[in-house]
């Protein structure tokens, strides 16, 4: 069989789950054997590569970056999975959306909290514009698989691994879905 | 009328007469969903977890409210019951803001496990993030309507079990909310004993003791049914 | 009072009145419409012509064409006034038993009188409400008496079963059936209640029946009271209908000074007490168990059934709920016979039915016809069809628990499966009517925009489904929902249709299912399709100035 060509890319999130996903230990020895780590914030992979197996995804969508990355992920991966609470509800992320827009979040942080030259940053190009409103990853493009947690216990990811390179139908159930 | 006997699951199952399909489903051990329902307090049927199908009738029936009947043919889990429950869940966690990691009922939340439970694996409905407020103003407790699923236990156990009827639900539709005695802080409440028996009656982390951090608020859902059958009955049965 | 006091009141009634008479319309719509200064004037022109004794002046109730509105009509000239100004009093009067008014007169023998029946509305725009005489004068509460001297209870509740008639709130629940469960409970007391929290947009049935035709709704409850062994009864009305409730209470007031209801009414050895209970404007307080807790004081909030309020009503009581208009038709039903009214309608709806038929049609107001007459005699006749010439896109039944009938349906016979097979409901009697350049989804919205407001909050299929109903549509009609958001839409509306508590979450769902069964061009033809990022280009970013 072929290697499994596997990334992992970081939205709005706290980077939990790919501490997690470090979690697994020695068994990233093992996947390291079987797959192909093609694309991942732990690595220094400037653009997205073409014919991606699955890509795992972190975090919620907050800003227009975001957007950008879900593009290229769901363009060239086969499967793509929400990996952990943020990209499956919005979590810790999406707690700012009760607050309206992205303009009193901004204000709240970067002027109202600031101690020194509060400004609001608005470097084009250079920081990416907030989205409104925070989506989970569902909202945007379409998923194949769900791994919720946070973040999700690395069994729980190694369980999800383990069955797709295997070809199988990776199913969490009871408890394994539990969100939190 | 003596006993009656009923087919629930395909199982027959003997009941009394003064049974609902829940109970005499939970005494043949056969568990059918629900968040409104808690023992020791009277039957609400908001929840529609507990939805059953009864013979052909195309029409559903909440288990808790519906007498047993003879020959009742019961089925509580059919694949379209199952999708409904889900939704149901999946609606209740978009309505307030149910964040699960940073909850003092994380591990401990009748609506996080009945979605596990049930196989919900995300949302598919808008989430539709309200601003609510969290009422600390309580010596003991805290009262924190994002978590809040309306199920009106906390109200039933204040009225029917403590007797003083300090909350109560205000508003309509997706706007209700629970309320101390004339919508003030629960603090200034003068009618509330503060007996923390609608603490434990919450099924989520929308009542808490003060001073819970994430996980920490487990609660005990048999406290209002001991009290009840030791009113009652006057057996301590723990 | 006794029979024969009744028949000497109202033969002195019949004496006292004039040999001409100008009835003005002072029910809501007209009142509304500046009613009650054209009605002082015409009082003081035939007062200024020195007529007084020859001419009365009578303030009545509806006289139907609603949108011509303030109406008079004259007798025994028979001529209808349009859009009468306070103004023309003088005219009118002058123009009595010589050709009439030409300015204001409107054709009272047009098609939208023509085909109309009476049988609820019979007395409508000819008994003054806040007089008891006229009602008497027109036989009215000669039923009353006629059930409680020749009558046995069972008999009574026979009658009505033969008759046919179903309930005219909405579901068409055979009215006999019920009152039989009742009468046939025990209880240590008996209610009965009639349901007069009519909140469908668009429907003023119950409103303009209340307001011009108060006894007959009484006597109908009286009737009602002694066939089931009851000895209270509480009307519901709504708080947004003033007028209704003040003719109501001097109707009773009046009723119990003649000793027609109260202790030992009609002295007969039977009591029946009637008091009013005020809504709160919750739309969800028409559903019989929540009106039965606000009447109790409580939260209006429904309860499951059953037990149902024949077995476990008010207090625990059995107790008889029913409409204002299904009241209203047993007085007829027990003067005229169960045989006569059964000749009324088709094989399984009989009787008539009021209308309220309002939208893009030119006569707008109140219809009452025989049931299972086709809806395009209705819409088109009688409503005269669009105004300018424009046709009829659909026709609208039910309120938000109805459905949208579309024109290629308009042959079907308005009765209770026909309107259910095409997905519709017979409802209360809400008809709007909608012209091409109407929205379905719009209209769906609509309706689901009301639901949410008016949900009570209690169960969640109803609550939360409710309002994701509304963002899904509102996604479709914004043009950024996918194809999953409809399969979404269509899977929650049947969730939320068969797992909601009570009939206001079971039919919320009707208006977009009907929508969706005959115009579904409209949703499909909006949707996005699910691009890689589904609704990124939709996105409001944030701007930073």
């Amino acid at each position: 069989m072929a290697r499994l060509r596997l990334a992992t890319t970081w939205l709005g999130g706290c980077s939990g789950c790919h501490m997690s996903f470090l979690d697994m230990d020695e068994w990233l020895i093992d996947l390291a054997r079987m797959a192909d780590i093609v694309y991942t914030p732990f690595q220094d992979v400037k653009k997205f590569p073409e014919n991606v197996d699955v890509t795992l995804v972190e975090g919620a969508v907050a800003n227009r970056d975001h957007l950008e990355q879900l593009e290229q992920v769901r363009a060239h991966s086969r499967l793509v999975v929400s990996f952990g609470d943020c990209a499956v509800t919005g979590n810790v992320t999406a707690m700012r959306n009760p607050l309206g827009k992205a303009e009193p979040v901004l204000r709240r942080s970067y002027i109202e909290l600031a101690t020194v030259n509060p400004q609001i940053p608005d470097e084009a190009g250079i920081v990416p514009a907030l989205l409104e409103r925070v989506y989970p990853v569902h909202e945007m493009i379409r998923v194949d698989y769900y791994i919720p947690g946070c973040p999700p216990p690395a069994d729980r990811i190694r369980h999800v691994l383990e069955e797709l390179i295997a070809g199988r139908e990776p199913k969490l159930e009871g408890a394994e879905l539990k969100f939190g | 009328m003596a006993t009656q006997t009923l087919t629930i699951d395909g199982k027959l199952v003997t009941a009394r007469p003064e049974d609902t399909i829940l109970s005499a489903s939970k005494d043949a051990g056969i568990d059918i969903p629900t968040l409104c329902y808690l023992d020791g307090l009277s039957a609400h049927g908001g929840c529609r977890l507990c939805m059953v199908e009864v013979g052909s009738q195309n029409r559903l029936l909440p288990a808790c409210t519906t007498p047993v009947r003879e020959d009742m043919n019961v089925s509580t889990s059919t694949p379209r019951l199952v999708e409904y429950r889900r939704m149901i869940v999946a609606l209740l966690l978009a309505e307030r803001n149910h964040v699960c990691s940073v909850c003092v009922a994380n591990g401990h939340c009748e609506l996080q496990s009945m979605a596990y439970a049930l196989g919900v694996t995300h949302v598919r409905f808008e989430y539709l993030s309200p601003e609510l407020p969290v009422d600390v103003s309580h010596d003991r407790y805290g009262m924190d309507h994002n978590r809040c699923i309306l199920c009106t236990r906390c109200v039933r156990a204040c009225d029917q079990i403590e007797g003083a009827h300090t909350l109560d639900v205000m508003g309509r539709g997706v706007n209700s909310r629970i309320v101390a005695d004339m919508n003030q802080p629960w603090g200034d409440s003068v009618t509330c004993t503060s007996c923390g028996k609608c603490v434990q009656a919450c099924p989520t982390g929308a009542l808490f003791r003060q001073g819970s951090t994430v996980a920490e608020m487990e609660k005990d859902r048999t406290m209002l049914q001991f009290l009840v059958t030791a009113r009652e009955k006057k057996q301590w049965l723990v | 009072m006794d029979l024969q006091d009744l028949r000497e009141l109202a033969e002195k009634e019949r004496r006292s009145q004039a040999p001409r008479s100008i009835r003005c319309c002072v029910a809501a719509g007209c009142t509304s419409a500046n009613s009650m200064a054209v009605l002082d004037n015409l009082q003081q022109a035939v007062q200024d012509a020195g007529l007084k004794d020859k001419v009365h002046v009578s303030p009545v109730g509806c006289l139907r064409l609603c949108c011509e509105g303030p109406l008079v009509a004259t007798d025994p000239d028979g001529h209808l006034y349009h859009k009468v100004a306070p103004g023309d009093a003088e005219a009118i009067v002058a123009g009595l038993g010589n050709g009439g008014f030409a300015a204001r007169r409107g054709d009272a023998a047009s098609p939208f009188f023509a085909l109309q029946a009476s049988v609820v509305l019979d007395n409508c725009g000819h008994v003054e409400p806040e007089r008891i005489e006229t009602y008497i004068a027109r036989d009215g509460y000669t039923a009353l008496f006629k059930v409680l001297r020749e009558m046995s209870p069972p008999q009574v509740v026979d009658e009505v079963t033969r008759s046919g008639l179903r309930g005219r709130g909405g579901a068409g629940y055979p009215t006999g059936v019920k009152w039989s469960m009742v009468a046939k409970n025990q209880g240590d007391r008996k209610f009965v209640v009639c349901n007069a929290d009519e909140g469908d947009p668009g429907a003023f049935m119950n409103r303009s029946l209340l307001e011009s035709d108060p006894h007959k709704v009484l006597e109908g409850m009286a009737i009602a009271a002694y066939a089931v062994g009851a000895s209270s009864g509480y009307i519901y009305v709504r708080g947004e209908y003033p007028l209704a409730i003040a003719r109501l209470k001097t109707a009773i007031k009046q009723a119990g000074r003649l000793g027609l209801l109260g202790t030992h009414r009609c002295n007969s050895p039977f009591d029946f007490r009637i008091d009013i209970r005020i809504g709160a404007g919750a739309f969800v307080c028409g559903e019989e168990t929540a009106l039965m807790a606000s009447i109790m004081g409580e939260r209006g909030l429904p309860t499951p059934r059953p037990p149902y309020p024949a077995e476990k009503g008010l207090w625990g009581c059995p107790t008889l709920i029913n409409n204002v208009e299904t009241f209203a038709n047993i007085p007829a039903i027990m003067r005229q016979g169960a045989d006569w009214f059964a000749g009324i309608g088709t094989d399984s709806s009989k009787g008539t039915k009021v209308f309220c038929v309002t939208g893009k049609v030119k006569n707008t107001g109140l219809v009452e016809v025989p049931l299972g007459t086709p809806l395009r005699t209705i819409v088109e006749d009688i409503g005269g069809g669009v105004p300018g010439n424009g046709r009829i896109k659909a026709v609208q039944t039910g309120g938000p628990s109805g459905g949208c009938i579309p024109a290629q349906h308009l042959d079907t016979s308005v009765d209770y499966e026909a309107l259910g097979q095409l997905g519709s409901i017979m409802g209360s009697g809400g008809m709007i009517v909608m012209d091409e350049g109407t929205d379905m989804v719009d209209v769906a919205r609509f309706f689901m925009t009301f639901c949410m407001d008016e949900s009570c909050g209690k169960c969640i299929p109803c609550r939360a489904g409710t309002v994701q109903l509304t963002h899904l549509l509102t996604r479709i009609i914004d043009k950024v929902a996918t194809p999953q958001d409809l399969e979404l839409l269509e899977s929650l509306c049947d969730m939320v249709k068969n797992a909601s508590l009570c009939g206001l979450g079971q039919t919320a769902p009707n208006p977009v299912l009907s929508t969706l069964r005959y115009f579904r061009d409209e949703y499909t033809s909006r949707l996005r399709a699910g691009g890689v990022v589904r609704r990124a280009l939709a996105l409001p970013l944030v701007s930073l100035s």
